[in-house]
């Protein structure tokens, strides 16, 4: 193929705008690709521990409902195809449900393929003398009793194996975010493991788009100024055969897609950037240049790429306990001292009734406490109004749920002026620790498979 | 003094316990008196009250950027932190407010914040 391959990104994360598939297809029917990604570093502890509860809750069922978005503009003859890590702990379970809604919606002829081999936790749980922590050097044995997920970021291999082999829906567990992207254009351009330069671009324009609006104006430092900020645009990259890419959005949207915002994007969550390690290339981000080629359009060229290393990258997560956070408003003179103070006695209370929390935290929104003891604009005496938010984390869950029934009573018994207690008791959550690590190339098996024509 | 944010954008990010704060000049003049003057030791003394460890930074000339790295600074991080910022989505609009000794500053000198 010669002409640049249209990819469009619908969802940074999971719980993104719902119907962002659907209006950027409305817009701009000559996508080739959506991508959606819906995997976060913890969002696979989530997962498993909802599919405690619920067997099809091991993937991201908003997808399924994005596949039904689709359906009319396919039945309508659209082209556009799908790649995205919905499935979770579950992509054969996610793309089952695909073909339900497809079969439903009476398309038969769109093919939905999964890939699979991520899930290595077995290997984990074989061998907790190895997979250290590759942030603190900590042994596995440390938490491997605890291990409740352990999925390793596959590449583009399997998700390009599938497009070629027919598919127009790809469902995968855990694959490195990029590869979303790099997958349907090492299938469209004929690119091959050794294309390093290629496939750093295509790495790094799945990185700028993975994240969504992010990537038009979303998170700006200058938002305020952002045109259209109200309703900002999902992006599309443009990838030429030679892996430079053109960052764009569809017209009609929000948004602005600058320079400024794209170098934004470039350096998200990135550490080295001389060494962006990626599954399919070891990156550099140093050579790329990047311009203004038109109005909302913004041109990356130069990556360069080297072979990527011989490990996968593995996120593991392990059960750490509970934790929940109480918040009310507290209103008056005196707000801030009011406030700490009742939340100081919560905890009291707590600790005389017999509970013991490894951590707690009592925060006053609205004095800088997003970075406590950084940045204070003003004297805290001259608040009218703070929201308090007190926070606990335990090894058990019982002191946790104890806790989150002593938040209501500050209605009655905290300052005058508490307010603002209308989402109910506190949530108790599942506390994941991160546990991340390396797994060779070698012992893991990715692989790909068209799951047949929608139909019984 | 004025605050970082009118010579430079910045965007921040997490990793774990980690997070990185990546800083952009907005003018090629402020992109040469950052790289001399935003020091990993400034940003790390900086962000102290949050429990840093050693901060790592990194150029990016290309991107008249510099990219720092702060281990540690998220109080566990993702699910573990009790913070209400625990992923430190936060932590660029805070250095931004960072005063800093800008030679000539006001904005004039320093280039107003360019429209997207």
């Amino acid at each position: 193929m010669e002409r640049p391959l249209k990819i469009a990104n619908a969802s940074g994360f999971w719980g993104d705008q719902p119907d962002a598939a659907a209006r950027l297809v409305a817009a701009a029917p000559d996508i080739d690709f959506l991508t959606l990604d819906y995997l976060a570093e913890v969002s696979l502890s989530i997962m498993a521990i909802l599919r405690e509860r619920d067997s099809r809750a091991g993937y991201a069922r908003d997808f399924v409902d994005v596949v039904g978005s689709l359906c009319p503009s396919w039945a309508r003859g659209a082209g556009t195809r799908v790649v995205t890590n919905a499935g979770g702990l579950d992509p054969e379970g996610c793309a089952r449900a695909c073909l339900g809604v497809l079969r439903a919606a009476g398309l038969p002829r769109i093919r939905v393929a999964v890939v699979t081999g991520d899930d290595v936790l077995p290997a984990l749980r074989a061998a907790p003398g190895g997979f250290a922590n590759a942030e603190t050097g900590a042994p596995l044995s440390d938490v491997a009793p605890r291990l409740a997920t352990a999925n390793a970021y596959l590449g583009y291999g399997p998700i390009a194996e599938a497009i070629r082999g027919g598919a127009d829906i790809v469902v995968t567990g855990r694959v490195a975010d990029p590869s979303l992207t790099v997958g349907p254009c090492a299938a469209a351009f004929g690119w091959g493991p050794g294309d390093h330069d290629r496939l750093a671009g295509a790495t790094v324009a799945g990185h700028v788009i993975e994240c969504g609006t992010q990537a038009c104006g979303g998170i700006s430092t200058d938002w305020l100024e952002v045109p259209g900020n109200q309703d900002i645009g999902f992006p599309v990259a443009e990838v030429s055969p030679d892996g430079s890419f053109v960052v764009t959005k569809p017209a009609g949207t929000g948004g602005a897609v600058t320079v400024q915002a794209v170098k934004e994007q470039l350096l998200y969550e990135i550490g080295d950037p001389g060494r962006y390690l990626s599954p399919d290339a070891t990156v550099s981000l140093l050579s790329l240049r990047v311009a203004q080629a038109g109005p909302d359009r913004v041109s990356v060229s130069g990556a360069s790429g080297r072979a990527p290393t011989d490990t996968y990258k593995v996120s593991a997560t392990y059960r750490d306990g509970f934790k929940a956070h109480g918040m009310v408003t507290v209103f008056g003179h005196d707000a801030v001292r009011k406030a700490r103070q009742a939340g100081e006695g919560v905890l009291k209370r707590l600790r005389a009734a017999g509970c013991a929390y490894r951590e707690h935290l009592v925060e006053c929104l609205g004095t800088g406490a997003s970075v406590r003891g950084i940045v204070s604009r003003m004297s805290d005496t001259h608040l009218v109004e703070t929201v308090l938010r007190v926070s606990v984390a335990a090894d058990e869950r019982a002191p946790v749920e104890r806790f989150a029934r002593e938040i209501a009573p500050l209605v009655t018994c905290g300052p005058q002026g508490v307010t603002g207690y209308s989402t109910g008791r506190p949530r108790v959550l599942p506390v994941f620790g991160y546990w991340p690590t390396l797994i060779a190339k070698s012992a893991v098996s990715p692989a790909s498979r068209i799951l047949g024509e929608a139909g019984p | 003094m004025i605050p970082l944010r009118e010579i430079a954008f910045a965007r921040s990010g997490d990793k774990g316990d980690s997070a990185n704060v990546a800083v952009f000049a907005r003018t090629p003049a402020a992109y040469a008196w950052l790289r001399a003057n935003l020091t990993a030791a400034a940003v790390e003394g900086y962000f102290k009250p949050l429990g840093v460890g050693t901060v790592a930074r990194y150029e990016v000339p290309n991107l008249e950027a510099l990219n720092f790295v702060l281990p540690g600074v998220l109080a566990g991080g993702g699910s573990r932190s009790l913070r209400i910022d625990s992923q430190g989505k936060a932590l660029a609009m805070a250095l931004l407010e960072l005063a800093v000794d800008y030679p000539g500053a006001g904005r004039g000198a320093a280039g107003a914040p360019q429209s997207p």
